[in-house]
């Protein structure tokens, strides 16, 4: 997917949003470190041209609740995770991140978002399906869905981190 | 100091060991636990399913808690073991201690003792992660951090921030600690004291020694001041408390003459009207609270980053030991 192909996805992606729930009343985006983070600001940005309405929006770093701590040892340095004032009780909260794969990550975020208040209601939403989920989560609203064999991965370029927006499918090196 | 991929190897037993790239990894990954406290639910699930043990061999309350209060909101299960009460006043060595404890697979050990190396010591015999809270006059590691954090919080930077020890620095391994992290990460560092409570050579560690507190207040961004060591002072340190607080106290009039405002530490237990004034440590530069909370945050921070080094755990050790 080239920089347009993303960019028409995140529309449709954020009109199904408003579908989806209605409108923006205690609408919250919220994307996952990193680059859930730009595709959160892209979607936050695109139901503002359609309904003239700025949507919270947050930050969530899953660092601290991953599976697999013991096993890649901790990042380097953690990213923030940064909530709107208004807090996440009671909020439709819409979770962004850019490819959905075994599903880890959103077990991760899900968990990290109850310890913060109690949502009414939580949507996944990823601008890449690529399938091959290791737990019982499925996406809400879907930018693309692919069918990625195990040995490729699937990179989402956004401009703040890599220059360019784009989806890039490579094969994964082997070592 | 060791080859495996964690960011601190197996264990933290002082700062002088350290690279001023570990010291700033510490000090960036304690400031997302800093918002933890303000989560409904103020714990995660880091340390799910760990046991750690707390070996006070010295009294302590605010390290003590300090550090339980890192591990369970990291949800660790924890075994609080002082001196007093426990087995060790029956005789039992420290490696018999640490080996019993081991039996029952504990994962990390908090040692505080009034042994300088004994942190160290355990690191070498047990494959746990060991972490030092304080051994002898030799280093207080997760407190010199934390000093560390609070001027940082401060200042942004602290390359060429000038930061001065005030006190009896002879007894102090927060002193230590605190000048091998600062003068790593590029801060000039001063100490001051009566020339009984200054180890003989300090110079070499790199800091400027000031024989008068006025001198040190005009030189300084910030004062470290210690406590007094009132039970280790049976060997006449000092003439009389009264003459060390007129000498050396850390008051408001001093402070006055100084050209600049000086940020204010302590490490507590504070000896008030001592070494530091009340008016001075309730002062609107007063940061000494604001070190307690951090305090949490970087122990947080550390536990963190031993937990993140256990695969390599053996690895590590034997490096460490093999020295």
């Amino acid at each position: 997917m080239d920089g347009a192909d993303v960019r028409r996805a995140v529309d449709r992606m954020a009109h199904e949003v408003l579908e989806k729930l209605g409108g923006t009343r205690r609408l919250v985006l919220i994307g996952i470190q990193r680059r859930g983070v730009d595709l959160a600001g892209m979607i936050s940005a695109a139901i503002a041209a359609a309904e003239g309405i700025e949507i919270a929006t947050g930050t969530l770093d899953i660092t601290f609740y991953r599976d697999d701590l013991m096993t890649v040892g901790p990042r380097p340095v953690v990213g923030e995770t940064k909530l709107p004032a208004s807090g996440l009780d009671d909020m439709a909260v819409v979770l962004v991140d850019d490819v959905l794969y075994t599903g880890r990550t959103a077990r991760a975020a899900l968990n990290e978002l109850m310890d913060w208040g109690r949502p009414a209601r939580i949507l996944l939403c990823v601008l890449v399906d690529r399938g091959d989920r290791e737990l019982p989560i499925q996406p809400d609203i879907v930018g693309r869905a692919f069918q990625v064999l195990a040995n490729q991965r699937v990179d989402v370029l956004v401009p703040d981190i890599d220059g360019e927006l784009a989806v890039v499918l490579s094969a994964v090196e082997r070592g | 100091m060791t080859g495996s991929t964690a960011a601190l190897g197996k264990d933290l037993i002082g700062l002088e060991p350290l690279s001023p790239d570990q010291i700033r990894i510490v000090l960036d990954t304690a400031e997302p636990f800093k918002e933890i406290t303000e989560r409904r639910i103020k714990k995660l699930p880091v340390l799910r399913g760990k046991t750690i043990v707390n070996l006070f061999f010295e009294p302590s309350t605010r390290t003590r808690i300090s550090f339980e209060f890192a591990e369970k909101r990291l949800s660790a299960d924890t075994v609080n073991i002082g001196a007093a009460g426990s087995s060790v006043s029956k005789g039992e060595t420290l490696v018999d201690t640490a080996r019993n404890l081991e039996a029952m697979s504990i994962d990390m050990v908090v040692i505080r003792h009034w042994s300088a190396g004994a942190a160290s010591f355990l690191a070498a015999r047990i494959p746990s992660n060991v972490i030092n809270a304080g051994d002898g006059a030799h280093e207080h590691p997760t407190q010199g951090l934390l000093d560390i954090l609070t001027l940082r919080d401060h200042f942004g930077s602290l390359e060429g921030l000038r930061v001065c020890i005030v006190g009896d620095v002879l007894h102090s391994r927060v002193a230590r600690s605190n000048i091998y992290g600062l003068v790593k990460l590029g801060a000039k560092v001063g100490v001051c004291g009566p020339r009984t409570l200054l180890p003989a050579s300090i110079e070499q560690l790199g800091v400027r020694v000031f024989a008068q507190v006025d001198d040190a207040v005009r030189w300084a961004d910030a004062l470290n001041v210690l406590r007094l060591q009132l039970e280790r002072m049976e060997d006449g340190f000092v003439p009389s408390l009264r003459e060390y607080n007129r000498v050396f106290g850390i008051t408001s009039q001093r402070l006055e003459r100084a050209p600049k405002e000086l940020l204010i530490m302590h490490p507590g237990p504070m000896n008030r009207g001592v070494e530091i004034d009340s008016d001075v440590a309730d002062g609107p530069h007063s940061v000494i609270l604001q070190q307690v909370t951090n305090g949490v945050a970087v122990r947080m921070a550390v536990l963190y980053l031993l937990a993140g080094g256990a695969p390599h755990l053996a690895e590590a050790a034997r490096d460490w030991t093999g020295t």
